[in-house]
């Protein structure tokens, strides 16, 4: 069956979308990528889309959910290199994702996700 | 003669095309409406000829519906005489007037054809009427797309020279607005605008409504949509120049900006830009003083601007 892969770099899971998704297809990743976040105790989650040329409001929301999902199992999502007629596509759909961050591309989304988990590690410290 | 072909406009076409085409040439040149600034009566005379012959080209076919392909190259003419007339800034009846012109003096021929036959008279006549005036809307109908090609044209260009991405510094970018934002220019603004940031890879923009002179929920709702995608892109809007009134609007109306970040002037704008890039503009040495007496003289009226 047709999967999209995840890779694993330290402690961030990294995924590239590199061909059209369906829904079938975006539901295996969801699986996938909870499981993994899990089992490889992950603290960061970068999400390239840069090669997506089309979404519906199924991806767009399931973009959404993999993000709040993966804040639950306390991990950081990141979405990098959206193409600019997906963010017309989704906006115009009124599927802002409030909830999901952004970056231009993936060295700038590392250094996001870099710079929130260590922001997260000085909180949850507490007041020393 | 009529039953010469049962035909009296092809009748007339084949015998009278000589004192016909005097007539009508006549006409024209004595019309009010007669552009002797833009055309001449040799001009005349030929368009008018050419269309005579292609008039009893279609006539023989004996088809009276100026649709069917025998009128193809009568209405070929038509249009390249129409559209010729709009981009020389003839007026609509000043192009209409070539058709309906003929009018006159094909009567004058037919009554001269069908004498003492008065039912056959009014019958041709009724179908000539009916045909030029078909002809002359169809004049009318292409004059009118011609206008409106330029139109479009215009407002194309209009549409591109509005909006223009500026890179104010490396990693900003700048979008001064102006004029009235509706759908339509929304979308190349925000299509522009996005392209840019991919290109560049700028993680910031400054969209500049200085030159916007009303914002109302429909266009608050257009930036928000454009800030919005590019924040799905992972680059930061800020809106600046905005101006009292339209503070005082947006508030009246209820419009909800959310997280967005705003700033009076792209001043300011560009000031948190370049902090959030970790770049700070600095006085390099104080200005000498030879120096800064020009450079206040020079700055002085811009100073009376602001």
């Amino acid at each position: 069956m047709e999967r999209i892969p995840i890779l694993k770099m330290g402690e961030y899971l990294l995924v590239t979308i590199q061909v059209d998704m369906h829904d079938r297809l975006a539901m295996t990743l969801q699986d996938d990528l909870t499981s993994k976040i899990v089992t490889a105790r992950s603290k960061g989650v970068l999400i390239d889309i840069s090669a997506l040329e089309m979404v519906d409001s199924f991806i767009g929301r399931m973009l959404a959910d993999i993000a709040a999902m993966s804040r639950i199992l306390d991990a950081e999502t990141v979405v990098v290199g959206m193409q600019p007629a997906v963010a017309i596509t989704l906006v115009e759909l009124g599927l802002s994702l409030k909830g999901v961050r952004t970056a231009l591309d993936i060295e700038r989304g590392m250094a996001l996700l870099r710079s929130r988990i260590d922001a997260r590690g000085r909180e949850d410290a507490g007041p020393a | 003669m009529a039953s010469e072909s049962g035909n009296p406009l092809d009748d007339i076409l084949g015998r009278d095309e000589a004192i016909l085409l005097q007539q009508w040439v006549e006409g024209q040149v004595n019309a009010p409406g007669f552009r002797s600034d833009r055309t001449s009566r040799q001009e005349v005379t030929d368009q008018s000829r050419r269309f005579l012959s292609l008039l009893r080209d279609a006539a023989k076919s004996g088809e009276t519906d100026i649709d069917a392909p025998a009128w193809l190259g009568a209405r070929e003419m038509l249009a390249d005489l129409s559209s010729a007339r709009a981009q020389q800034g003839f007026s609509p009846s000043e192009t209409a007037i070539f058709i309906f012109s003929l009018k006159q003096p094909l009567f004058d021929r037919l009554a001269a054809a069908l004498p003492g036959d008065p039912e056959r008279l009014a019958q041709a006549t009724w179908k000539i009427n009916a045909m030029i005036d078909r002809l002359g809307l169809y004049t009318i109908e292409v004059f009118q797309r011609g206008r409106e090609q330029v139109i479009v044209r215009q407002q194309q260009e209009l549409m591109e020279l509005s909006t223009p991405v500026v890179t104010l510094w490396e990693g900003v970018l700048a979008l001064p607005l102006i004029g009235t934002l509706d759908s339509a220019r929304t979308q190349v603004v925000m299509e522009s605008l996005l392209q840019r940031i991919v290109e560049s890879g700028a993680p910031i923009a400054i969209i500049d409504i200085t030159g916007v002179p009303t914002v109302d929920t429909l266009t608050a709702q257009h930036l928000m949509k454009t800030v919005a995608a590019a924040r799905l892109m992972g680059a930061d809007c800020i809106i600046s120049g905005i101006r009292p009134q339209i503070a005082q609007t947006i508030v009246h109306l209820g419009v909800e900006l959310g997280s967005v970040v705003t700033k009076a002037t792209l001043a300011d704008a560009f000031a948190i830009a370049l902090k959030r890039s970790g770049l700070a503009v600095t006085r390099v040495q104080p200005p000498r003083r030879g120096d800064s007496q020009d450079a206040e003289q020079r700055s002085a009226p811009d100073r009376n601007e602001n």
